[in-house]
């Protein structure tokens, strides 16, 4: 609970009507840290991203990010501070250029705000950094293509490179290798490894491979709370966390 | 023309290069030299309508193609502009202002962008139908208002000015259709060149972000609101810019340019022209100005054949004539434009004589129904029959579907045509 915490969750809390999804979960992620949230389907992980990326308003509790409260503020308000997420679903501009993609996400970061008295395409900055993402994420030869006609993987490597290109040092990534195959859930998890250097990462992840691979520190959430959080040996070889995730886990395989 | 006009959106950087100026360069010289090829008052009127639409369509398009905000009364933006420009005009001769007339639309680009940004202030948090329907209800509201605010808009006859007014601007007066002409062109060159570059700054490339996803554009960083805010004032005062022009052009406004039925129109124009090209709006005025004039004259069934034009391209050309032309583009970069040659000949030249041949069943039967008694005479492509005889429309109906039979035949030609002509040379496909 150090004051340079990253992140830090507070007691919080969502209801849907009278159903409460979240209760009460308590997190804190340091600067720098590599972190993973698992747990078994309608554990409410998705919805626990969704309040700490202020699209839905939390029930109670608090978010800080790097020690702030991000009570009330809207999803650009937050990502001005720093913090970045990817989605569960595909969430690109499918109409427009894969390098059109990720010019947009870098305006903002590169001071453009609304302006409309500077012609992108005449700023050399802006394309050469919009270059060198896509050549780290391995998409320079799709450069010209619509987003929307390139390959399940490539979306999610193009959608990574949207979310990190505006240079948020927090980065959250909702089920990055989500039905992906095994050659490319590896490319992924490279790409990951290699874009989150000296960044703070909270992903979801459904892939255990991935989760203990790529995470410092995991935490299982279950029905809304968080049951336990450690080094990926102490998780494993938690007995709660056996009985109500790995246990589940098993109980849907047969 | 149009084509170089695609192709330089993908430009890859840098400043203004040959090939992205040419098709500006081009369309100035065409709209330059083009009143000494039509050279009658009534071509030159045409053309003035046509280059105030296509300012006003280049304009909703920023909201519709741009900005995916679908608005149902943008009339009013142009036709606020306008009525201020009356007024502006009016004023400026009740006291001698040394105000030249060319300066007269700046005012009603600023008046529309005024009312655009009171409007935009709250119709612009969500798009999609909440936009759509308070754009709808604005819209009626400023026409319910026309014949209420009676100062502003002169109630049932409207308002109406004289452009000739004061000082003649270096030597011209304004009392020739063809100097008014040239103003407009002059505006319209620079709004369209303003509205293109307007599409290449960060806020305008942030409209197609926000149009395609507004979450995701929250998530780097913009307002999806500011965004379309922004956009919304560009628009309203291009509407404005358009609006000031028909005044100086028409000299009069009333309630019928604040209306429904404009704000539909544009919308129609913009959307049969093509949504997805900067370019399309351009087509689009153009080609329903040139039917709404020049239709209207031959038949008094012209607007049943717009609909029909325009359920067709809905239905089956969703990227409107502009859509039409660029899905060529590959084929002709292929260079195989040409083995679409002679397949579209032998397709579309029966089809041709199909649609024409309908429409002279749909006349013929107009006439036989609602013509005068005793007047069964008719005139249809230079022919002169009577309307009640046999044999007129047995030749029609035959012509018709004889026609019909042959585009049908040769469809699969062309289809075949169309997949040679996409493929690389050698794929075997």
């Amino acid at each position: 609970m150090s004051a340079a915490a990253a992140l830090q969750l507070e007691g919080l809390r969502k209801s849907f009507g009278k159903t409460e999804i979240i209760r009460g979960v308590d997190l804190s992620i340091a600067k720098g840290e590599r972190h993973a949230v698992i747990g078994p389907n309608g554990a409410g992980k998705s919805t626990l991203f969704n309040l700490i990326t202020g699209r839905f308003p939390p029930t109670g509790g608090k978010v800080r990010l790097h020690g702030q409260d991000l009570a009330g503020l809207a999803p650009f308000q937050i990502n001005r501070m720093g913090l970045s997420r990817s989605f569960q679903i595909t969430n690109i501009f499918p109409k427009m250029s894969v390098f059109e993609n990720v010019r947009c996400s870098l305006l903002w970061a590169k001071g453009y705000r609304y302006s409309f008295w500077n012609m992108v395409s005449k700023s050399r900055d802006l394309t050469q950094a919009a270059d060198a993402i896509l050549e780290q994420i391995n998409l320079t030869e799709r450069r010209e293509l619509p987003a929307g006609v390139l390959s399940y993987a490539e979306q999610r490597a193009l959608e990574i490179g949207i979310t990190m290109a505006g240079g948020a040092d927090v980065i959250m990534l909702d089920e990055p290798t989500a039905g992906m195959s095994h050659s490319e859930t590896d490319y992924i998890v490279d790409l990951i490894r290699q874009v989150t250097e000296n960044k703070t990462l909270i992903m979801v992840e459904h892939d255990m491979g991935v989760v203990f691979g790529l995470a410092d520190r995991i935490s299982v959430l279950v029905y809304g709370e968080i049951v336990a959080t450690g080094r990926p040996e102490e998780v494993r070889a938690n007995p709660k966390v056996q009985e109500a995730y790995l246990g589940a886990a098993l109980e849907a395989e047969h | 023309m149009t084509q170089a006009l695609h192709k330089s959106t993908h430009a890859p950087q840098g400043g203004i290069t040959l090939a992205s100026a040419m098709p500006w360069i081009i369309s100035t010289v065409v709209l330059l030299v083009i009143p000494f090829v039509f050279t009658s008052n009534s071509a030159i009127t045409i053309m003035n309508q046509m280059a105030i639409t296509i300012i006003f369509a280049l304009a909703y398009n920023m909201l519709l193609g741009q900005g995916g905000m679908l608005s149902f009364g943008h009339a009013v933006y142009m036709g606020v502009g306008g009525f201020m420009c009356v007024h502006v005009m009016n004023y400026v001769e009740d006291y001698s202002l040394p105000l030249p007339l060319p300066l007269l639309p700046v005012f009603g680009g600023l008046f529309g962008l005024g009312l655009a940004t009171i409007v935009g202030s709250f119709s612009t948090r969500k798009a999609g139908t909440v936009f759509a329907m308070i754009s709808l209800g604005v819209g009626e509201l400023i026409a319910a208002c026309s014949v209420i605010i009676v100062v502003f808009f002169g109630g049932e006859e409207g308002v109406s000015g004289d452009r000739t007014y004061g000082l003649p601007f270096f030597g011209v007066e304004f009392l020739h259709q063809i100097e008014v002409y040239y103003l407009i062109v002059f505006w319209l060159i620079l709004s369209a060149l303003l509205m293109y570059l307007f599409s290449r700054t960060p806020v305008g490339r942030m409209a197609n972000a926000v149009r395609d996803n507004p979450e995701r554009a929250e998530f780097l960083g913009y307002s999806a609101r500011w965004v379309r805010f922004f956009s919304f004032c560009a628009s309203g005062f291009f509407c404005g810019v358009a609006g000031g022009l028909f005044a100086i052009n028409y000299e009069i406004l009333t309630e019928e340019n604040l209306n429904l039925v404009q704000s539909g129109s544009i919308l129609l124009i913009t959307f049969l022209g093509g949504v997805g090209f900067f370019f399309g709006p351009i087509i689009g005025a153009i080609v329903f100005t040139l039917l709404s004039t020049v239709l209207s004259l031959q038949t008094e069934l012209w607007q049943l054949y717009v609909g029909a034009l325009f359920l067709a391209t809905v239905m089956y050309f969703p990227g409107g004539l502009a859509g039409v032309i660029m899905m060529h583009w590959p084929a002709f970069r292929l260079g195989n434009a040409r083995m679409l040659v002679l397949p579209y000949i032998k397709t579309f030249i029966p089809c041709l004589i199909g649609i024409l041949g309908t429409a002279a069943l749909i006349e013929m039967i107009f006439h036989l129904r609602h013509g005068a008694v005793g007047d069964e005479e008719m005139t249809l492509f230079w022919t002169t029959f009577n309307v009640h005889a046999v044999l007129p429309w047995l030749i029609a109906i035959a012509i018709t579907g004889a026609a019909f039979w042959l585009t049908r035949r040769n469809i699969p030609e062309v289809v075949d045509a169309w997949h040679r002509a996409n493929s690389l040379p050698g794929a075997a496909t």
